[in-house]
């Protein structure tokens, strides 16, 4: 189980609540996300999956509980300390997030830009080498607006792992994507972990494909994160939200005995 | 009555908060200003978009004002038969108070509105989480740059504006009237201190730094406006909020500047 599992913990969100107006959206939620495993954070639409990750991000503090991140308190921590930490981030949004009146190589191009003193001639062999890496080549000069979905996350994608991070989240990366396309990006996803090793939290509802990627899967049901444990034990799981999750959205789980007696009886 | 006293209150909470943070937003960029590292680049591309690119507006405005300034003024003081003072008049008006209001409408109307719709569309499109995100400071990397150049360019371009403003009353007093270039020129000469021009000069640096400020801040809190500011109505909204908001705050601020001033 997640409690068990020897690596560091990077990120812990404890006993987290939050509320839009008189709208309830996070109640009591706890988590922890270990070095260099991959946890998915899966649930129906409009359950605050995303806020979630916005606490993780800084971009939104907890009306009670602590958001810890290499052990410095979020709401607490100072504004440099919080630059320093997300140094370490890197984030493929929802709607990508884009600049989108600056070419695609100037997007990558930007943080090395911003947060670097490389120079042009060494941002551009990065650059170029990301853009590469997720089949871009000879698309820099083009605006976002003029590439499709899938290229501009991979865009995003190249952007988020620019300077190496070593936490990368992805909030719904194959939303609005077909099958093919959000194929293409959980295997960028698989190459790049695989080569940088980050620790990724991504937010998604593509089940059961997600559960293949991930070391957790944790469901945010009723305002609360329902367990955090591994693929597996998650579709075995009693708790009748998780058990009611799985069931919906990948069908019930084969049984002979129920199966087979439906065929036999057709016959 | 309850409602209504909660209404007032909630009210009252909303615009110290906003007040709190356009004041915060202010003082955050002008330390951005001051404090490095300094970068040149994005500075003189915004004073190539609020500057240059205004020019032709600046010095379209300028020359008519100045000309109907001419054409009113002959017609005021030709009454009197003192139109000796025609040069005077003229660039008294123009150095003093129209050369810099006019100048700032201008470029609210043609800066302010875009610098507030592209920092609303970034932030409607969460560039601006981007930004934070990838630890590069927004209000350093947007606001800065936008906010230098305004305080740098205003000056300018209200100086060409009396300019040609000044030229202009006399295309009308001079070349359409008969009033002789000496008169208007002297009369002008003589009236105009470095008190005027000093007037004049302040006024522009204001409303550089107070039209740039408020169409961005406005931009910036985009997602604080009333009803959210969301998607192309809630820019175009925002946009004309602030239009009028910066617009009716350099007229606010030149009473000001000239009571203090004069």
């Amino acid at each position: 189980m997640e409690q068990d599992d020897p690596r560091e913990i990077v990120i812990e969100l404890e006993g987290v609540e939050k509320s839009f107006g008189t709208q309830k959206v996070l109640e009591d939620v706890s988590l922890q996300v270990r070095a260099g495993t991959t946890t998915v954070i899966v649930g129906a639409s409009g359950q605050g999956k995303s806020v979630i990750l916005k606490h993780m991000l800084g971009l939104m503090l907890p009306d009670a509980g602590t958001v810890r991140v290499f052990g410095h308190d979020l709401a607490r921590c100072s504004k440099q300390t919080l630059r320093e930490i997300r140094q370490s981030f890197g984030v493929l949004f929802q709607n990508v997030a884009l600049f989108d009146s600056m070419t695609i190589y100037d997007n990558v191009a930007l943080p090395l830009r911003e947060r670097t003193r490389h120079s042009e001639k060494e941002i551009r062999q990065t650059v170029e080498e990301k853009l590469a890496m997720m089949g871009l080549e000879g698309h820099g000069e083009k605006f976002p607006a003029q590439v499709s979905g899938g290229m501009q996350k991979r865009v995003g994608l190249a952007r988020a792992l620019v300077l190496n991070p070593k936490v990368v989240f992805f909030d719904e990366p194959t939303t609005g994507l077909d099958v093919s396309k959000s194929n293409e990006i959980y295997r960028l996803f698989f190459e790049t972990q695989a080569r940088l090793n980050y620790t990724a939290v991504i937010v998604s509802h593509d089940v059961p494909k997600i559960f293949k990627l991930s070391d957790y899967v944790a469901l945010m049901a009723n305002r609360r994160l329902q367990g955090c444990m591994p693929p597996e034990a998650f579709q075995l799981s009693d708790n009748p939200l998780i058990r009611g999750f799985v069931l919906e959205t990948m069908g019930p789980i084969y049984s002979s005995e129920t199966e087979e007696s439906l065929l036999y009886e057709t016959l | 009555m309850a409602t209504a006293v909660r209404t007032l209150g909630a009210e009252a909470l909303r615009a110290v908060e906003t007040l709190g943070c356009f004041g915060l937003f202010l003082v955050i960029s002008l330390w951005g200003i001051v404090k490095p590292p300094y970068k040149l680049m994005p500075v003189v591309r915004q004073i190539r978009f609020i500057g240059a690119h205004s020019l032709f507006v600046i010095m379209f405005t300028g020359l008519f004002s100045g000309m109907v300034l001419g054409l009113q003024g002959y017609y005021t003081l030709s009454k009197f038969g003192s139109v000796g003072f025609l040069g005077g008049a003229v660039s008294l008006s123009l150095l003093r108070e129209l050369g810099p209001v006019l100048a700032a409408l201008m470029v609210i109307g043609r800066a302010g509105s875009a610098m507030c719709a592209e920092v609303g569309i970034m932030r409607n499109s969460e560039q601006i989480d981007a930004l934070e995100c990838m630890a590069i400071d927004p209000v350093e990397y947007l606001i800065v740059p936008k906010l230098l150049a305004g305080i740098l360019v205003m000056p300018l371009l209200t100086s060409i504006f009396d300019v040609i403003g000044i030229f202009g009353g006399y295309l009308i007093g001079g070349k359409l009237f008969g009033v002789s270039a000496g008169s208007y020129f002297q009369g002008m000469y003589s009236s105009v201190g470095w008190q005027d021009v000093e007037m004049g000069l302040v006024k522009s640096l204001v409303f550089g730094l107070l039209l740039v400020w408020i169409c961005t801040a406005k931009g910036f809190y985009l997602h604080r406006e009333r009803g959210g500011g969301f998607g192309a109505e809630g820019v175009s909204r925002t946009t004309t909020g602030a239009v009028v908001l910066a617009s009716v705050s350099v007229l606010v601020w030149d009473y000001l500047i000239s009571a203090i001033m004069l």
